[in-house]
C-alpha cells in the first residue's frame, strides 16, 4: 500500500471552521494564543470579528466558551491538546460537559507529532480522560479527509465534543468518497486471522503493518474507530467474532483510550483475548516524528513485529 | 441598616428591599436548618446584594426564565446557593415552600447550583473561580449578538485566591467588556482561613485595600460599597452599567453571617448544623421569632 501525504490537519482546522462560519454566524473561534500554530489564524483572516483572542489563560477560555454557548454561539477552541484537556479539566467538567453546552474542544498537536516539544506537550492520555467524562463525546480522525468531515459534523452536533487533531502532515488514507459517520467504526481491510483496531493517524501505519503481515501469511482484519465515545460496540463485537483475536493499536496510552474502550466492550459483550499496543504508562520524550514512532513501537514494521510476537509467529 | 438614602434613591424602595433581604435571610436559615446541611455565613453576607439584584437591578422575567434579552446573573461563589435560591423563590421563580427541598435527594435545589435542573440559573457553579469566566463569555456573547443584556457575577473574597479569577480579569479588560459587573462579597473570611492573630486565630483572605488594588491593576473600574447599605448598593449598581469601556468590579464590604448575632464574623459558621436553641436565637435576630415553646423542626 502506497499512500500520499495529506495536508496537515491544523490547516484543515483553520480552513474548515472558517468555511463553516461563512454560512453560520453563530460560529466563533477562541484562541489560547497559539493561532499561528493551530492555524486559527486562517479563521482570523476570514472572520476577524469572530476570532476571540483569550490569551495564555486556558481555564478562563473554557469558561468563556461556556458563557458564549449559553448566548447561542458555537465556540471552537484553538489550543494544544495538553492545554485543552488537562489544564482546564475542571472547567470542562463543571461548565461544559455537565451542562451539555455547545462547545467544540478541537485542539491540535495530538499524539507524538508536536514539533519536538517533549513531555509537557505530548499528552498520551487525553482520550482516556475525555472519554471518562460524562456528557463528553470523543473523536479522533485518521487523516485530513476525515478531519474535515469530523469538523463539519462537530459544528452541526448540538452539545460538547472533543476532536483531537494533529499538527503535522500525515498520510492520506481516505478517498474523496469517504463519509464519516459519528459513532460508527469502519472496516478498512478484511481478514480472518486477527482483528487490528486503530484510531486517529495510526490507521495508515496499521494498514501498512497488515500488508507486512500478509507477506508472512497472517491475514489481518483492520477496523478504524474514529469515534472513541460512543463506541461502535456492535462493529467491534462482529470483528471479534470474525477473527477470535483482537489487537488494538493507538498513538496513545493503552490505559483507558481505544484499547481500554475495546477491552471493556468485549469483556461485557463477547469475551475475547485483547492485546493493546500503544504507550505503556509512560511520558514520551521529544524527537523527530519517525524516531519517536520507532522508539514507541508505532511504526508499521514495529507494529507488525508486535503482532507477530503476540500471535506466536515470530 | 441603611444610612441616609441619597436623593437619587427612593426611600420606599430601600425599605422594600431591606425587608426582602430580611426574608431571604429567614428563608435561607430555615432551609439550612431543615436540611441539616449547607452554608450560612456566605449566603447571609450576600443577602442584601441578592435582594438588590433580583428585586431591583436585574432585567429578568421569572415567568420566562430563558428570555433571551434578560440580564444574566452568575453566583460564582456557588456554595452560597441557598441565598440565591431564597432570592429566586421570593422573586417568583418557584414556590417558596420548595426551599425546604434544599439538599434533599431529587431536589432542583442542589447543594451547588446546577443549571440543568433549575430554570433561571444562568450557569452551574461550585468549583470556585469559574463563574467570572462564564460571565465574561456571556458579556462577550451579548456584544457579539447585539444584545444590551448585562452580566452580573457575584464572587467571594476567598474565591479571589483562585488564579482563574485573574485570567478572567485580564481577558475581560482586554475585551473592554463594560457590560460585565463583578461583585465581590468581601466578608473578610473564608472557609477556614490562614492562621494568624485575627478573630478565632484566622486572618482575612486579603489585607485591607488588596482587592481594590488588584482589580484596579487589572484595569477594571472599581467601586467600593457597604454591602449591607441598601441605598448605597442601589446607587453603585445603577452606575455600574455606565459603559466607559471597562468592566466594573464592585467591592462590597460585608460581614460574614450578617444578621445572626452569634454567626457574625466567625469563620466556623461558613457551614455548620444549627442547634435548636441556636435556631430560635437566629430567627429572633432576623425579626422572625418562633412562637413560644417551638424549637427547631427536625
Amino acid at each position: 500500500m502506497t499512500l500520499t501525504m495529506g495536508r496537515p490537519m491544523r490547516e484543515i482546522f483553520g480552513e474548515t471552521v472558517a468555511e463553516l462560519a461563512d454560512d453560520d454566524p453563530r460560529i466563533v473561534m477562541l484562541d489560547g494564543d497559539v493561532g499561528s500554530s493551530t492555524r486559527a489564524d486562517i479563521f482570523e483572516k476570514a472572520h476577524p470579528d469572530r476570532y476571540l483572542q483569550m490569551g495564555i489563560a486556558e481555564q478562563n477560555m473554557m469558561g468563556v466558551a461556556a458563557g458564549l454557548a449559553t448566548m447561542g454561539l458555537i465556540p471552537f477552541i484553538s489550543t494544544f491538546v495538553s492545554f485543552a484537556v488537562v489544564r482546564p479539566l475542571d472547567q470542562i467538567r463543571v461548565l461544559i460537559a455537565q451542562t451539555g453546552l455547545n462547545v467544540k474542544i478541537t485542539p491540535g498537536y495530538a499524539g507524538l507529532f508536536t514539533g519536538q516539544t517533549g513531555m509537557s506537550h505530548i499528552i498520551v492520555d487525553d482520550m482516556s480522560i475525555m472519554r471518562a467524562m460524562p456528557g463528553m463525546v470523543t473523536v479522533s480522525p485518521a487523516d485530513d479527509v476525515e478531519a474535515r468531515q469530523v469538523l463539519r459534523w462537530a459544528a452541526a452536533y448540538d452539545g460538547p465534543c472533543y476532536v483531537r487533531l494533529v499538527r503535522d502532515a500525515t498520510a492520506r488514507f481516505f478517498g474523496d468518497d469517504y463519509r464519516f459517520e459519528f459513532g460508527e467504526a469502519v472496516t478498512v481491510r478484511e481478514g480472518r486471522d486477527v482483528t487490528l483496531i486503530s484510531t486517529g493517524t495510526q490507521l495508515p501505519r496499521v494498514v501498512e503493518a497488515a500488508d507486512l503481515l500478509a507477506a508472512d501469511g497472517v491475514d489481518a482484519h483492520v477496523v478504524h474507530v474514529p469515534t472513541i465515545k460512543p463506541l461502535d460496540v456492535a462493529a467491534i463485537v462482529a470483528a471479534a467474532q470474525r477473527t477470535g483475536r483482537v489487537i488494538t493499536v493507538e498513538e496513545h496510552s493503552v490505559i483507558g483510550g481505544l484499547g481500554g474502550a475495546v477491552a471493556e466492550a468485549l469483556a461485557e459483550h463477547h469475551p475475547t483475548v485483547v492485546n493493546r499496543i500503544g504507550f505503556q504508562d509512560l511520558y514520551p520524550e521529544s524527537g523527530p516524528n519517525d524516531a519517536l514512532l520507532e522508539i514507541y513501537g508505532l511504526s508499521a514494521p514495529r507494529v507488525a513485529d508486535q503482532v507477530r510476537r503476540l500471535l506466536g509467529r515470530s | 441598616m441603611s444610612t441616609q438614602p441619597a436623593a437619587d434613591v427612593d426611600a420606599g424602595e430601600v425599605d422594600r428591599l431591606e425587608e426582602i433581604a430580611r426574608r431571604i435571610r429567614v428563608e435561607l436559615v430555615r432551609a439550612v436548618n431543615h436540611a441539616r446541611a449547607g452554608h450560612l455565613g456566605g449566603p447571609l453576607s450576600a443577602a442584601d446584594l441578592l435582594a438588590a439584584l433580583y428585586f431591583h437591578v436585574l432585567r429578568i422575567r421569572p415567568e420566562d426564565p430563558d428570555w433571551p434579552d434578560r440580564d444574566r446573573f452568575i453566583l460564582s461563589k456557588g456554595h452560597s446557593s441557598i441565598g440565591l435560591y431564597a432570592a429566586m423563590a421570593l422573586r417568583g421563580y418557584f414556590p417558596v415552600e420548595e426551599l425546604m427541598t434544599f439538599d434533599a435527594a431529587h431536589s432542583r435545589l442542589q447543594g451547588h447550583p446546577d443549571m440543568t435542573r433549575l430554570p433561571g440559573l444562568d450557569m452551574s457553579t461550585g468549583s470556585l473561580g469559574m463563574g467570572i469566566s462564564a460571565g465574561m463569555g456571556m458579556a462577550l456573547g451579548a456584544r457579539l449578538t447585539g444584545r444590551d443584556s448585562r452580566t452580573y457575577v457575584l464572587l467571594g473574597d476567598g474565591e479571589c485566591q483562585e488564579g482563574e479569577v485573574w485570567e478572567a480579569a485580564m481577558a475581560a479588560a482586554r475585551h473592554g467588556l463594560d457590560n460585565l459587573v463583578a461583585i465581590v462579597d468581601h466578608n473578610k473570611l473564608q472557609q477556614y482561613g490562614w492562621p494568624g492573630d485575627g478573630p478565632d486565630g484566622r486572618i482575612p483572605p486579603q489585607v485591607p485595600g488588596e482587592l481594590v488594588a488588584k482589580w484596579t491593576a487589572f484595569r477594571w473600574r472599581v467601586v467600593e460599597v457597604d454591602g449591607h447599605d441598601m441605598a448605597a448598593i442601589l446607587r453603585v449598581l445603577a452606575e455600574a452599567g455606565r459603559g466607559d469601556g471597562r468592566p466594573v468590579a464592585v467591592i462590597a464590604h460585608t460581614v460574614k453571617g450578617k444578621g445572626v448575632s452569634f454567626m457574625e464574623g466567625h469563620y466556623f459558621w461558613h457551614t455548620r448544623a444549627i442547634k435548636p436553641e441556636e435556631f430560635a436565637i437566629a430567627m429572633a435576630d432576623l425579626g422572625e421569632p418562633l412562637p413560644t415553646g417551638q424549637g427547631a423542626p427536625a
